[in-house]
């Protein structure tokens, strides 16, 4: 989790991530901060978000994003 | 064995009994057998470059499915005594052969890609650059036909390759049902590129005979016959007369541009739709191509309508690996922390979209003007993302962001950018294309739409009158398919209604296609990429 923050606040250093419930749906992470953020996922963490798995759901919380790589991880 | 031969109707007819009157057990072997014997009529050779895509692609899939099944089996033992420094060291070593595998078999079939296609482009390059540094004695061009449907079947195998590396799908074990799934008769020769995991399921099934699902499939096969026939091969003629004759300037180009536009759409649409339906009436689902392209408001809507098969592949394959690439990841922050957020964020969307057009680009073809095209696109597109929130407010200030007379003034605007970005499709080279662009706004002979000019490019009155009505039956057909399948919405009508309708259609085919005495059954456009 600690990981995923420092990559989130790098990215918007003035968001406070933890608080945030709907991070894709009010526009707090655009389609280009996503791409990003998949990038830096990949290189931390070594999975592979798919395109399937690019759905607002899966990046509107810090939780959800933990859930889909612990998911990812486990996959591979 | 082209689509628009009786030779091929002859072959439907004769693969759709069989289909039905064999053992199911038999099906999609005898499809096997139809790709074959159909890939066979366009050149015996060719049939080899094919096998060597099928084998390579296939085995080298296979190789990686084993691979991942032992690693999934070695971690469900070994995974609770390792930590996760050793998990990750364990995965990349894995990751490493499966990667081998990978690339042995992307590189050969890129390889043999680049030597059909693009051999002599690039040799055509190089006697430009010793020509420059004035050598007289320049590369020989090599001979070789390109096989057909090549970069469609190449590109269909490495986006499964890609998806069992991935582990998004699993490996085909069998080779011959592996091979179908390349070779697929109605689709080989120009798409849409299908993926593996969407096709398989209905792919291998074994099919009952549907009279619905069978009559469904024909009656889009022949509205595919009615848009290729009708529409496509009458405008060629003036499309053909227009570019094919350097001093069709200014108007001439204009009216060609637009012509090209319907030309392309009548005849790739109507090619795909003959594709599906036979796929349809198989009882096999192919992906769609198009979503009535021509009403998109903007260049980035048009081009998610658009040859809707290939610009996923592009993401999916090129795209979307790139702009998450641990370089692009590096270059990113290293633009962020100079540049500021803004500027990090656009470096993965700018750099990725380039190299996904280049590729698109050259994909349609060896020459430059593809590429130029395929840019051109890549530059319209970032520049209307970057307009993106300024039109928005343009449109609240002008209070037009309902109105419907404004979406008109869009989608006639898009339909004019795309016939501009296509001129270099309908050009040899670079210079006649810019050449007969500027002469659309310099030159002076708009006169020629009227005073009767346009009846000397091949087309008779009565061709112009049969076209303007059959373009106003795709358009209207478009409008009714915003509520839904056309199809299903006839089906409620009374029998003898659809029985005129559908006749009716067939005879326009029969009588208004253009064939007859000295004509020339044309080739699909995209059948050259």
């Amino acid at each position: 989790m600690k990981e995923l923050l420092e990559i989130l606040e790098e990215l918007h250093p003035e968001v406070a991530f933890e608080e945030e419930t709907a991070l894709v749906d009010d526009g707090i992470l655009d389609s280009l901060d996503i791409v990003s953020l998949i990038g830096e996922i990949k290189r931390v963490f070594d999975v592979t978000v798919t395109a399937g798995d690019i759905i607002p759901e899966n990046f509107n919380t810090v939780q959800a994003m933990m859930d889909l790589i612990t998911r990812l991880e486990d996959e591979d | 064995m082209l689509f628009t031969s009786y030779l091929f109707l002859g072959f439907l007819a004769l693969v759709l009994i069989l289909y039905y009157v064999l053992p199911k057990r038999a099906q999609w072997p005898l499809l096997l057998i139809a790709s074959y014997v159909f890939y066979f009529a366009a050149g015996a050779h060719f049939l080899l470059y094919m096998f060597s895509t099928t084998v390579t692609i296939w085995g080298a899939a296979v190789l990686i499915d084993k691979n991942h099944a032992a690693q999934k089996a070695y971690l469900k033992e070994h995974k609770e005594g390792m930590d996760r420094e050793a998990l990750k060291a364990y995965r990349s070593s894995q990751k490493k052969i499966r990667f081998r595998y990978f690339l042995a078999a992307l590189l050969v079939n890129l390889l043999v890609l680049a030597v059909v296609k693009y051999a002599n482009f690039f040799i055509d390059n190089v006697n430009g650059v010793l020509k420059a540094f004035g050598s007289g004695e320049g590369l020989s061009f090599v001979n070789i036909a390109l096989p057909m449907g090549i970069s469609f079947y190449t590109f269909q195998a490495i986006g499964y390759l890609v998806d069992v590396y991935r582990g998004n799908t699993p490996a085909e074990k069998s080779l011959p049902r592996f091979a179908l799934f390349v070779s697929f008769f109605p689709q080989v020769v120009q798409g849409p590129i299908n993926r593996f995991g969407e096709m398989a399921p209905t792919l291998y099934a074994p099919h009952g005979f549907d009279g619905r699902q069978v009559s469904f499939g024909l009656q889009r096969v022949l509205w595919g016959y009615f848009k290729k026939m009708v529409i496509a091969d009458r405008i060629l003629v003036a499309v053909t007369a227009i570019f094919g004759d350097p001093s069709h300037q200014g108007a001439y180009v204009f009216v060609g541009m637009i012509f090209y536009r319907l030309q392309l759409y009548a005849d790739f649409s109507g090619g795909i739709d003959i594709t599906i339906g036979i796929a349809e009436a198989l009882g096999i689902s192919l992906r769609e191509n198009f979503n009535r392209p021509y009403f998109s408001k903007s260049l980035p809507e048009y081009w998610r309508r658009w040859h809707m098969s290939m610009n996923a592949w592009f993401r999916d394959y090129i795209f979307y690996p790139l702009s998450t690439s641990p370089a692009l990841v590096a270059l990113t922050k290293a633009v962020r922390k100079r540049f500021g957020a803004g500027a990090g964020k656009r470096v993965p969307l700018y750099i990725s979209s380039f190299a996904a057009w280049a590729a698109t680009g050259i994909w349609h073809g060896a020459s430059w003007n593809f590429v130029v095209w395929g840019l051109t696109n890549w530059f319209i597109l970032m520049l209307s993302e970057e307009l993106t929130p300024l039109y928005a407010r343009f449109r609240k200030m002008t209070h037009t962001e309902h109105k419907r007379s404004y979406d008109v003034f869009q989608i006639g605007r898009t339909f004019l950018l795309i016939g501009c970005v296509n001129l270099f499709d309908c050009h040899a080279t670079l210079g006649s294309t810019f050449r007969s662009f500027a002469s659309m706004f310099t030159m002076n002979n708009y006169h020629i739409i009227g005073d009767g000019s346009l009846l000397q490019l091949g087309l008779s009155g009565l061709d112009y009158v049969i076209l303007a009505g059959a373009w106003l039956l795709v358009l209207a057909v478009s409008l009714v398919q915003r509520k839904g399948s056309v199809r299903a919405q006839i089906e409620p009508l009374p029998y003898a209604v659809k029985y005129v309708m559908f006749f009716g259609l067939f005879l326009i085919v029969l009588l208004m296609g253009a064939y007859g005495v000295g004509y020339d059954q044309s080739q699909f456009i995209y059948n050259r990429f």
